[in-house]
């Protein structure tokens, strides 16, 4: 294992947040927010609870896991497109580094980042909104295992990419609308019975529900279930970052 | 001699039908400067880029000291530097961070006093601090240098190393590469500039169409295919070559002010003492002569020119 590559692409990713702090930290936590004043504190006051929980504590992890999904995929695509994008990828590709090591370098970094920023959203939360976590190990796991997910998921984006536009669809036009509809703002079982069904298509519910329940033990599906889908999508994203270097796909010719 | 990288049979070809590299088999030696030569699109950067990793190959091997570069790719890898064509880098990267970093992607544990030498050593020590995209072009070069030798690698492909360099920059570039050599490492590169390869290369390659056309020690490239030129600037214009020295490649120039003999320089005789005495005997005088041998870029041009012809005859 090239421990030293690894190491030097995750520093060189990490130092790349610092430069874009604002960009990187800075105004998820500030969107975040504004979302916590809107939906949390003035709409949120005037709505009833769900599950015995205020809304405003019950958007806090989909709200979480909007920003970490939107950031992981965000992060390791923008990670691995750049060096596509300025020509410098000849350096990963001519180095005495294999995949797994490039992958856990961008994807590490990813990762990293977006859980530094869950935690900095909730953190946030509780200026706003009065809540517990009653599994915080459970809540880190799952805050690390969808970041690490979704980093892989971003990373094969990055790949697939080929200019700036693609970089942006799959976030903004996949991701988002799934996350809003996912469960984000309401529980599921509000939902009329046929909806209830096909959202049970939507892969980011399992997210989102699993989280859900590490905060407050409440769930729209079983947290077993949760767990198992976030693994099935972490295995799909493995065996296609693994075709990815097998074929050289938009890598090498 | 024993070689330090050995390419066998190696072809490629792209997705998109392009056969960029055909049967090639070349060896470099160890500690030689090897200049490879050929015009836009022959498979120079096609080359480099497999024995490098960058790009797969369609069929062929390369054993870089010993190691195939395929299937033991970690230590080929590691011996091997490169400086790509293009200026690629991390634009907002300070010098110190992109070198660093080239050093421990290639496997090397951090050695600050080592990336000091070599940034001292290509007068960007200066530099260390800045970002990349506040430097010159020719800065920027040696930075892509820097990187390349931050992991100390035995084998050092430059593609077009001075493209875009001025002249000054160029010499000092020619200076570093050779005490590369002089200290072990073994230089392979690319160059549009003949002057260069002339300059620098202790062997040729010379590639066309995919195909290498030829290797060749310089020095007995030169003599084997160089052909030498007396000019005699004649004291009267002359209106055709005198009958009596027919026998020999002449040919009057200038509007007939100047009388150019090409012959070989390798013959036994060269005729020149004949042609004068000849020349003295017609009492045709001459104020001024002087002799020429031909540049590697008119041996490169003829050896490309007759590669195409060859192949148009057999197709």
């Amino acid at each position: 294992m090239n421990l030293h590559a690894i190491r030097a692409i995750y520093k060189f990713e990490m130092a790349r947040t610092w430069r874009t702090l604002m960009q990187s930290i800075a105004s998820p936590v500030i969107s975040t927010s504004l979302y916590f004043v809107v939906f949390g504190s003035a709409i949120g006051s005037r709505m009833i609870s769900i599950d015995g929980i205020s809304y405003g504590a019950f958007i806090i992890p989909g709200l979480i896991m909007l920003s970490l999904l939107t950031e992981s995929i965000s992060n390791a695509s923008f990670g691995i497109y750049m060096p596509k994008f300025t020509g410098t990828i000849y350096e990963i590709l001519s180095a005495p580094v294999s995949a797994i090591e490039i992958v856990i370098g961008y994807v590490g970094a990813a990762a990293t980042k977006s859980v530094v920023l869950g935690l900095l959203i909730l953190a946030t939360a509780r200026l706003f909104v009065d809540f517990e976590v009653a599994h915080p190990l459970w809540m880190f796991s799952f805050l690390v295992l969808t970041a690490v997910t979704f980093s892989l998921f971003g990373f094969i984006i990055g790949v697939w990419a080929d200019g700036f536009e693609k970089l942006q669809i799959i976030p903004m036009m996949v991701v988002t609308p799934l996350t809003f509809l996912g469960g984000s703002f309401y529980s599921i079982n509000m939902l009329p019975p046929v909806w209830q069904t096909i959202t049970l298509f939507n892969p980011v519910v399992y997210l989102i529900s699993g989280f859900r329940w590490s905060f407050y033990g409440v769930a729209d599906v079983h947290i077993g279930i949760s767990v198992g889908m976030t693994f099935v999508f972490m295995l799909i994203c493995l065996t296609a970052i693994w075709w990815i270097f097998k074929t050289g796909y938009r890598l090498k010719d | 001699m024993d070689p330090i990288i050995s390419v066998r049979n190696l072809n490629k070809i792209y997705s998109s039908g392009f056969q960029a590299l055909n049967d090639v088999s070349v060896d470099i030696h160890r500690g030689e400067i090897f200049a490879l030569l050929g015009p836009n699109g022959a498979g120079k950067t096609t080359l480099i880029s497999v024995i490098c990793g960058i790009t797969n190959p369609s069929s062929g091997e390369v054993i870089a000291d010993g190691v195939n570069i395929v299937k033991d790719f970690r230590a080929a890898r590691k011996l091997i530097g490169l400086v790509p064509q293009e200026l690629t880098t991390d634009a907002f990267e300070s010098v110190w961070a992109t070198v660093n970093f080239s050093r421990g992607l290639f496997g090397k544990a951090p050695d600050p006093a080592y990336i000091e030498r070599i940034l001292r050593s290509l007068s960007l020590w200066d530099k260390k601090d800045n970002r990349i995209m506040e430097l010159s072009g020719g800065m920027k070069r040696r930075v892509l240098i820097a990187k390349a030798l931050s992991h100390e690698p035995k084998i050092l492909f430059l593609d077009e190393p001075t493209a875009g360099v001025d002249v000054e920059l160029r010499r000092d570039m020619w200076e570093l590469v050779r005490k590369l050599r002089d200290e072990g490492v073994t230089i392979i590169l690319t160059t549009h500039y003949i002057e260069e390869a002339e300059e620098m290369a202790d062997r040729i390659g010379v590639i066309s169409k995919g195909r290498i056309v030829l290797v060749e020690d310089k020095t007995a490239l030169m003599n084997q295919l160089g052909k030498k030129q007396l000019t005699l600037h004649l004291q009267q214009p002359l209106e055709a070559v005198p009958e009596e020295l027919s026998e020999y490649e002449l040919e009057l120039t200038e509007e007939g002010h100047s009388l150019v003999y090409t012959f070989d320089v390798h013959a036994s005789e060269t005729g020149i003492g004949e042609i004068l005495r000849k020349l003295n005997d017609r009492g045709i005088d001459f104020k001024d002569l002087k002799s020429t041998q031909s540049s590697l870029e008119e041996i490169f041009v003829d050896l490309v020119r007759s590669a195409h012809e060859k192949e148009v005859v057999g197709a």
